[in-house]
Order: structure tokens, then C-alpha cells, then sequence
């Protein structure tokens, strides 16, 4: 074939630098049928790349459900679809933008969320909410970080919260949710997993497919640049090294005004009915829309990069094709009708050109100015890529004894200091200085923004009268730390408690997003989390009935040869038939009946004796060694996470979904981060109406548990929820639980007075006045944050 | 009677004012499209919030130069009703139809949530539904919500009371402490002269339903429905 001249012949040494190993090579011969040009080969690395290809996951990943009646469309498009009933559907999904986001915070963040918007409005779906789960190094000085690493770990966060702020304040999405997680681990390698939702007609999702010989292939939106060339090969699928920092040139700039433009003329050219499918570019650009769309399609396709709006001169067809410009996507359209789409386009004032054409037996062929610059058949190289069934070795088991656990203190001490510590660390405060810099009200949907509900919730406006009847909730969740210690129990939680903050919300859980960081898939360690995690997942949405519908997963989160914690991120979606039937967590009325609902087992009281793994006192100190509380207190990280048992879960699940539609409770919010007395303290925080308005309700709550003191407030066990009862209606709560099965027990009640106070055995062990905790919650990150 | 809600590149609060009108209220509205020059026979103008063409340059410095502006303008000159909210306020001030001009916040970020304005006239179009002195709950979502002006320009506006809402705190004590982003004299919005062109920044179009947290803006929007029904029982 005639290929572009004065060329660098490819050797497997230059095949090395790009990542692409000896049998990888091999294989890319045998597809071709001879050796690759070096844009051939630029191609097949990003496309080879474990960020694009898969090809460590693989093989695990197909142990997940996928399946579901309300499932529209599973995992390989660009997002989950299901069924929300009416006539419509949800897309979503989540993905990482992690390596970015250290190499230069700010763009990293942005274009994460730039990235993760296009991929749900290329299903033709206008996005409606994003949520934002964060990982940061510890941003204050303690053991294991100094002042240096903490500056610089709140620098990360400062760019991170501004970049996402910024794409979506001025694209117009609300960013409505998410969370935010500090572990030293992350210092080096922060965590950005960005979730969009977005909705559509049933009848008018677009899929990727090319089809149709001689369609023209439209490239609309910006122009390509040279920025972020490798940024899928290079950045996210290789481990961080001290050079890295040279690789800001890898980043990509993000410009959330031209993907506004490209929104509205992309769903509007939609509307057409002339667009027969259409593929943003994302990682691996132009590479990655072409091949896929052909693949996917059975086609072939054939483009000439001379057409291809640029923005430098002088770029190669490697260049061209490796771009991650930001904010283009590539589009087919009907033959004969694409002045129709062109016109649409040229009204936003976007670039949209034809640059070439589906074509038949299944050959991609790049032209640039009359020349091929490659040619490799597309099915091949989308998907018949490298498949690694990597080493799996358990990591030898970890030998604690009683000295390595929390030791509780005894009987009575008062806990009111270490309950105002607790409050104020930065995974327990509250996250407002940073949702606070986020728009979350555009689009008048947010029926439950951050901290409001423990699920974000938006509305559904009929996209034709406007009219609202349904509502849908989402909840991120996925703490590390469990995972580490032990990852397919950890796993579980993270889909266990994302769904029961969506059920806490009044919706029920029916299908998840995942997005799963990771080591170095060339351990074998790593590849063990990874496995058991994965496993953690299948079980527990099984259980749940949550599939998985989409996401992502990101290898090579380490630096300089350490992992960061196996952290899995859990995105469930969940629909509330009546909109108005949400559940926040803030109490309401003085008065009010505070009731604990547990789902574990049924029996006449609580506490380890009415469990079915009922923990000996050593295990119960192992199981709150993992805890938020003991980690604040007395700086220890180990044991294990809480047991969990899905049944429970899943029986408090369906009590609160039936309690808010019954709309027989005042407010819900479970125990997750923190325990009961942080729950607690979180439902009198919100029950003020706005920030400087007069103080909140208190609680006055009486436990007689059989746990010590502090397991009793701070332990972290799931399938547990607080919910605040009128008393008039509280027969009827006792009744609804029982027939779930789900143990109810009368704590205490609303007051009025600005007390927060909780008794256990007899004893006074919290007692302060709600503004106090309110300050220490409620402003302390904001005082670490501020600091330089 | 017919409201218009203009749609620059970038407006992305123009859906949101277009439901309040449309779907809460129930009166007829339409979109404009910054490059007509021609307002549809509205009555009643509004410039959404949004970052119009991008607001990279600074914030509505590119949108007063686009073709509907011009309309805008001739539309406000001959008394016609024109509110701008949050970018719409910032636009109004670039093209001089209002005095001031906006600065960074002085925290110099992004602020999203609810504030509290008082009413502080009541001989408006836009205000003439409210109580003087009536408290309202309101959501902000910007960066450069800090109004500012000289000091004779303060003066003037607060002699000819033309400031129409003012940044204060729940109950009204402390306009100061309510104040979330530096503007002088803790101005929300202002009033023309003529008191038919109006700017602020929070977003009346977002409080229009007790499930959004509050309903407090709908009073804005009934004034000047009031005007528009006066108006047309007048020429009846």
C-alpha cells in the first residue's frame, strides 16, 4: 500500500514505547498482514490500552450482572439505559478521569465531567444531573502525612472542586451529589469518578452503529489540537512515575461553552430524524469514534484527515488520530440529508464537515490529502484485541491481635469531645464549602440537592408539557479503606449502602453504575482485589436487583510503585413513582418519635445478641477498627469491615420504599460514615432552613444496647436507618416494619430545645448544645481548606 | 399578554425562566434567538441566567453586542419591560441599560445557594405584587455577582430608589452577614430610572414551586403579569 512518506519505520522497540508489547506486535501483524505504519501503530496502542480495551478486566467484568427487566441497554455503548416508565428512559454512567486530575487538577476535572456529559447526551438523552465522587490525600496534617503532603493534597482538591464546578456551572447540568473520601493513599493519585444521568424518549436513543454504505461521516465541534495526545495510552494506562509531571502536555483542556453549543445542536440535529448514529470522541479521539462506529456497525469506513477541522498546522495523521481535543463528536448521517444536519450546526456556529464515508467490507481507511495513511480492518482491531487472564495470588493474611484493635473506653466515660472530633474530621463534616461552589438548583429539577436527602434527587419534566409525576434518586458510594482490609465484603457495602441511600431517599433501587480503581493489574495482588471485588459486586446486586448497566474501570492508580486502595465506586439509580413523596433526612417537628429500623434478624431488642453472626466482644473491637470513629480517635486502620447480610439489607430497602410511599415518616437517613450518633446529629443539622436561619431541633435519645458505649454510637454495621415519626402515626410505622421484617425501636424523641443528648446504659454520653456540633460539622473543613 | 426569554449561546437558565412562565404560571412565553432582532410582539423581556458566549472574555461583555440586543435596547427606550437575571443582570449592565457593573465575588468563587433579599420598593413592575419590606428566599449560582459602582452612582441609585432588593439574612436584622459576595451597599438589583428595565442576581425562575425549596420568586413574576393584565385592560 502507499503510506505516508518520510515516516519512522516501526521496529518492536518503538512498538515498546507505546506500550504495545512483543505479542501484542504479533498479533498487529497477523491482523494486517504486515508491519504498521506508525500511525497504524498509534492506533492500535490507544486502542490496546487497558483504558480503552479492557483487556485486563475483561474476563472478570463478565461475572456481573448485567441483565434486568427495566435494562435497556447494558455495558459496550457509550452509557446504561433503563426504563423509567411514560415513555422514557435514563441513561447513565460513571467513569474516571484520575490521572488527569493529579497531573493537572483543574482540566483533569473538567474534562472528566466534559467527557462523562458526552457520553449520555450522545445517546441522545439531555443530561440532568451529575454527581462527582472524590478521593483526596489527607488535607490535614497526622500521622503518615505532613503539612507539605496535606497543602498539597487541599491544592489537588481546590483545582478539582473548581474544575468540576466550572464545566458544569456553565454547561447547565446541576451537579446534585456525590462524595467525598480523604485516605493518605490517595495522595498521590487522586480519584475523580464523574456520573451523568441524563433522559430521553424510549424510541429516540442513539447507539454508535455505523450503518448504511455511503452515509456521509460528519466531524462536528472543535477543532483538533494537539493536546492530549496518548492521553487514554499513556496517562491512564500506566503507573505514575516522578516524570509525570511532563506529561501535563497529555491533558486535555476542556471547554464547557462549546459543549453547551454541542449539546443543543446534537439534540436538535437528533430530532431530525437524519443522524443515523453518532460517537463523541473521547479517549483516543478520532481512533476511537471511527473503529468503534465501523466495528460495531459491521462496516467499513473511510475519512480524509485533510477535511478534519484543525486548529495547528503542520499535524500528522498520527497526531490527528491520537488527539483528545475536547468537545467533538463524529456523526453518520442519511445520505442526501446532511445539508439538513449541516445547517444545525452552522446555527450554533460549530464546525461540522463531512469528512468521509461508511463503506462496505469492513476496512477503516484514513486518507490524508489523496493518501492512505492506514488501513486496518476495524472489527479486528475494536474487538478481537488482547484478553489477559493476569496472575491472581492473595496477599499473604494480615496477623492482628487484640493490640492492633480499637480498645473501647469504659463504661460511662462521656464521649461529647471525641462525638465534637469526630464531627468536625474531614470525612465526617459536612462537604458544603465544596457543593456550595457547585450550581445545583439549574434546571429546576433538584428536589433533594447535596446533603439534603441521602440520595440526590431530580424531578422528570415531561420533555413535552412540562408536567412532573416521577422523580429518580442516585447515590454514590464506595469506601476504600473497607476494601482494602477485605475487598469482596467492602464491595458489597458499596452497592449495599448506595442503595439504601437511594431507598432512604423514598426510591427504589433498579440498576447501578460502576467505576473501579485499581492498582497495577500486573500484580497479582491487585488482580486478587480486583477479582474479589468484582465478585462482591455480582453478589450484592444480585441481591439488590440493582444491574450493572455500564462504568469503568481504572488500572494503574500508583505511584512510584504503591497502590492506592482498591476502590470500587458504586453509582445506583433508583425511581420514586410520586415526586412527592421524597424522604430528606432533616427532622421536622418537635415531638416527633425517633426510630431506629434495622434489618438484621428479628428479635424483642438489638445489639450483637440479635445478630445472626452475633460478634464476640474481640470481634466486635475488629470490626470497629475499620470505622471513620476509630480512625479520628485513636488513628487505627485494621480489623474488618462490618459483616453484612444482603437479606437485611434488602428487607430495610423495601420497609423504607414502603414507609415513603405511604408517606408515613417525617425524614430517613441510615447509618453509614460515623454511625448512629452522626446520623443522629445530621437529621437536627438539616432541619435548619438555610444557612443563618435560627438554630436546628435537637434529640434526646436513650440506648440500652448490650455493645460498649462506643460501638453503640459510632459502628458502622449496615441495613440500619433512622427514621423520625409523627406520633400519631407510629402504630402504623411498627406495623409497616414488622411486615418487612425489619426490627423497629422507639430512641427518643425531637426536641425543641438546642440539646443534642444521648443516654446509654443509664449514662449520660453525649450532651451539647446542637450549635456547638453544628460548628464543628458544619464549618471545619472549610477551616482546613482555607488554609495555604 | 406574552413574555419573551432570550437564548444566547450559552443561556442555560432560559428553559428554567421559559417552565416558570409557561408551566407554573401559565402564560403565553416564546424563545428569542439572540440573532433575530426581531421580539416576536412580547410584552415582557427576560435575559436569562447562563454563561453566554462562553463569558470568557467577561461576563456579558460579548452577548450586549449580539443582534436581539439591539431590539433589547429600542424595546427598553420605548418603556417596555425587560428583566435580567443573573448573566441577564450582568448583560444588562455591559449594554448600559443598567448602571454598574459586576466584579468577582469577593471570595472569588463560585457560589450555589439560597440567599435572602428584602424588597425594598415597591413601585416597580417587578415588585409591585410585594409587601415593602417582604423577605424572599432565593437561590444564587455565580462567580461575578459582586455589584459595583462609584460612589456617586451608589448615592444616586439609592436617592431615586433604585435599588429594589438588597442581600440580607432570614429575618431581616443583618444585611451585612446576608451578603454572599461582596456587593456595595449589599445590592441584589437595581432598577433603571425609568423603573421598567430591572437586574439581580438571584434566580426568581427557580423559586416557583414549595418542592424546589422555595416559592418566593413567584411574586416577581405575578408583578408583572399585573402590569401586562393593567396594560391590557387599559387599551381594552
Amino acid at each position: 500500500m502507499a503510506t505516508a512518506t518520510t515516516e519512522i519505520r516501526v521496529t518492536p522497540e518503538i512498538a515498546a514505547e507505546h506500550g504495545v508489547t512483543r505479542e501484542e506486535y504479533a498479533r498487529i501483524q497477523q491482523i494486517l498482514g504486515r508491519d504498521p505504519n506508525i500511525t497504524e501503530l498509534g492506533i492500535f496502542s490507544v486502542m490496546w490500552s487497558e483504558h480503552c480495551s479492557y483487556k485486563s478486566s475483561k474476563v472478570h467484568l463478565k461475572r456481573l450482572p448485567t441483565r434486568g427487566k427495566l435494562v435497556v441497554q447494558g455495558p459496550g455503548e457509550n452509557a446504561g439505559v433503563v426504563d423509567i416508565g411514560d415513555g422514557l428512559v435514563a441513561a447513565f454512567k460513571i467513569e474516571s478521569h484520575n490521572h488527569p486530575s493529579y497531573v493537572e487538577p483543574f482540566q483533569g476535572a473538567t474534562t472528566g465531567v466534559g467527557g462523562i456529559l458526552r457520553d449520555i447526551f450522545t445517546m441522545g438523552a439531555r443530561p440532568i444531573a451529575v454527581l462527582d465522587s472524590l478521593r483526596f490525600g489527607e488535607v490535614a496534617p497526622g500521622k503518615n502525612t505532613t503539612e507539605e503532603d496535606a497543602a498539597k493534597n487541599r491544592r489537588i482538591l481546590d483545582g478539582v472542586v473548581r474544575g468540576v464546578g466550572s464545566y458544569g456551572n456553565c454547561f447547565g447540568v446541576p451537579t446534585v451529589g456525590g462524595e467525598v473520601a480523604f485516605e493518605p493513599c490517595y495522595s498521590q493519585n487522586p480519584l475523580v469518578n464523574a456520573l451523568a444521568l441524563g433522559i430521553a424518549k424510549k424510541e429516540e436513543i442513539f447507539l454508535a452503529k455505523a450503518k448504511g454504505i455511503g452515509n456521509p461521516v460528519i466531524y462536528v465541534g472543535a477543532k483538533t489540537g494537539r493536546d492530549g495526545i496518548h492521553g487514554a495510552s499513556l496517562l491512564a494506562s500506566a503507573e505514575f512515575t516522578e516524570e509525570s509531571k511532563q506529561k501535563r502536555p497529555n491533558v486535555q483542556v476542556g471547554d464547557p461553552f462549546m459543549e453547551k453549543l454541542l449539546l443543543e445542536a446534537c439534540l436538535e440535529a437528533m430530532q431530525t430524524g437524519a443522524v443515523v448514529a453518532i460517537q463523541d470522541m473521547g479517549a483516543a479521539g478520532l481512533t476511537c469514534s471511527t473503529m468503534e462506529m465501523a466495528s460495531r456497525g459491521g462496516t467499513g469506513i473511510e475519512i480524509d484527515l485533510a477535511k478534519v477541522p484543525q486548529r495547528e498546522t503542520g499535524m500528522t495523521p498520527y497526531e490527528i488520530m491520537l488527539s483528545e481535543s475536547q468537545e467533538r463528536m463524529l456523526l453518520v448521517a442519511e445520505k442526501g440529508r446532511e445539508q439538513e444536519v449541516l445547517a444545525i450546526f452552522k446555527k450554533w456556529g460549530l464546525d461540522a464537515v463531512v469528512v468521509g464515508h461508511v463503506t462496505e467490507g469492513g476496512i477503516a481507511r484514513i486518507n490524508n490529502d489523496g493518501r492512505v495513511a492506514a488501513e486496518i480492518p476495524a472489527h479486528p482491531l475494536a474487538e478481537e484485541g488482547p484478553v489477559y487472564r493476569r496472575l491472581i495470588a492473595a496477599p499473604a493474611p494480615r496477623v492482628e491481635t487484640e493490640k492492633d484493635w480499637f480498645a473501647f473506653a469504659p463504661e460511662g466515660t462521656n464521649l461529647t469531645a471525641n462525638f465534637l472530633k469526630l464531627l468536625a474530621s474531614p470525612a465526617i463534616a459536612s462537604k458544603r464549602w465544596i457543593t456550595e461552589q457547585y450550581d445545583t438548583s439549574v434546571r429546576t429539577n433538584t428536589l433533594a440537592g447535596p446533603g439534603a436527602s441521602d440520595a440526590a434527587v431530580v424531578r422528570i419534566k415531561d420533555p413535552k408539557t412540562g408536567a412532573v409525576k416521577r422523580a429518580l434518586a442516585l447515590s454514590t458510594d464506595g469506601n476504600g479503606r473497607w476494601c482494602q482490609l477485605n475487598p469482596r465484603v467492602g464491595a458489597m457495602h458499596a452497592v449495599a449502602e448506595a442503595a439504601r441511600n437511594v431507598a432512604c431517599s423514598g426510591a427504589r433501587p433498579i440498576a447501578a453504575t460502576n467505576c473501579l480503581n485499581f492498582g497495577s493489574p500486573e500484580k497479582p495482588e491487585v488482580m486478587w482485589q480486583f477479582s474479589e471485588t468484582v465478585d462482591g459486586l455480582a453478589e450484592a446486586c444480585t441481591a439488590l436487583g440493582t444491574p450493572i448497566t455500564g462504568g469503568n474501570v481504572s488500572f494503574y492508580n500508583e505511584t512510584l510503585g504503591k497502590s492506592i486502595y482498591p476502590t470500587p465506586v458504586i453509582g445506583v439509580l433508583g425511581i420514586l413513582d410520586d415526586a412527592s413523596r421524597v424522604l430528606k433526612i432533616a427532622f421536622r417537628d418537635e415531638g416527633d418519635v425517633i426510630v431506629l429500623l434495622d434489618g438484621f434478624g428479628v428479635g424483642p431488642t438489638l445489639g450483637s445478641s440479635a445478630r445472626g453472626a452475633s460478634p464476640a466482644p474481640t470481634g466486635l473491637a475488629r470490626e470497629f477498627s475499620s470505622s471513620e470513629y476509630s480512625k479520628a480517635i485513636a488513628a487505627i486502620v485494621a480489623g474488618e469491615p462490618p459483616s453484612i447480610d444482603l437479606g437485611a439489607e434488602k428487607r430495610l430497602q423495601d420497609c423504607l420504599i414502603a414507609l415513603a410511599a405511604e408517606g408515613a415518616v417525617q425524614s430517613a437517613h441510615d447509618i453509614s460514615d460515623g454511625g448512629l450518633a452522626v446520623t443522629l446529629a445530621e437529621s437536627c443539622f438539616a432541619s435548619v432552613g438555610a444557612e443563618l436561619a435560627p438554630p436546628a431541633l435537637g434529640a434526646n435519645v436513650i440506648l440500652d444496647d448490650g455493645d460498649p458505649a462506643e460501638s453503640a454510637l459510632f459502628n458502622e454495621r449496615g441495613a440500619r436507618a433512622v427514621v423520625s415519626v409523627t406520633p400519631s402515626k407510629l402504630a402504623a410505622v411498627l406495623n409497616t416494619a414488622r411486615q418487612y421484617r425489619v426490627v423497629a425501636r422507639e430512641l427518643g424523641q425531637v426536641t425543641h430545645s438546642d440539646a443534642f443528648r444521648i443516654e446509654h446504659k443509664g449514662r449520660t454520653v453525649i450532651d451539647s448544645p446542637i450549635e456547638i456540633l453544628r460548628d464543628a460539622w458544619g464549618h471545619s473543613l472549610e477551616r482546613t481548606l482555607a488554609a495555604k | 399578554m406574552k413574555f419573551g426569554v432570550v437564548v444566547f449561546p450559552g443561556s442555560n437558565c432560559d428553559h428554567d425562566a421559559f417552565y416558570a412562565i409557561g408551566n407554573v404560571l401559565q402564560k403565553p412565553v416564546e424563545f428569542i434567538w439572540h440573532q433575530s432582532e426581531n421580539l416576536a410582539n412580547c410584552d415582557a423581556i427576560i435575559l436569562p441566567g447562563g454563561f453566554s458566549y462562553g463569558d470568557y472574555l467577561r461576563t456579558g461583555a460579548i452577548a450586549r453586542f449580539s443582534p436581539v440586543m439591539k431590539s433589547v435596547e429600542k424595546f427598553a427606550n420605548s418603556g417596555g419591560m425587560v428583566l435580567g437575571v443573573c448573566n441577564g443582570f450582568q448583560i444588562l449592565c455591559e449594554a448600559g441599560l443598567l448602571p454598574g457593573a459586576m466584579m468577582r465575588n469577593s471570595g472569588l468563587r463560585f457560589i450555589c445557594r439560597h440567599v435572602h433579599i428584602r424588597v425594598e420598593q415597591t413601585d416597580t413592575p417587578f415588585t409591585n405584587a410585594a409587601q415593602k419590606g417582604q423577605i424572599l428566599k432565593l437561590p444564587i449560582a455565580h462567580s461575578d455577582g459582586n455589584y459595583n459602582c462609584d460612589e456617586a452612582t451608589v448615592a444616586e441609585l439609592e436617592k431615586n430608589r433604585q435599588v429594589i432588593f438588597r442581600y440580607t439574612t432570614p429575618d431581616g436584622s443583618d444585611d451585612n452577614a446576608g451578603n454572599p459576595n461582596g456587593a456595595v451597599h449589599n445590592i441584589a438589583g437595581v432598577c433603571n430610572r425609568e423603573r421598567n428595565v430591572a437586574g439581580l442576581m438571584p434566580h426568581p425562575e427557580r423559586a416557583v414551586e414549595a418542592a424546589l425549596d422555595s416559592a418566593d420568586g413567584l411574586v416577581i413574576l405575578h408583578s408583572m403579569i399585573e402590569v401586562l393584565v393593567g396594560a391590557a385592560k387599559a387599551t381594552a
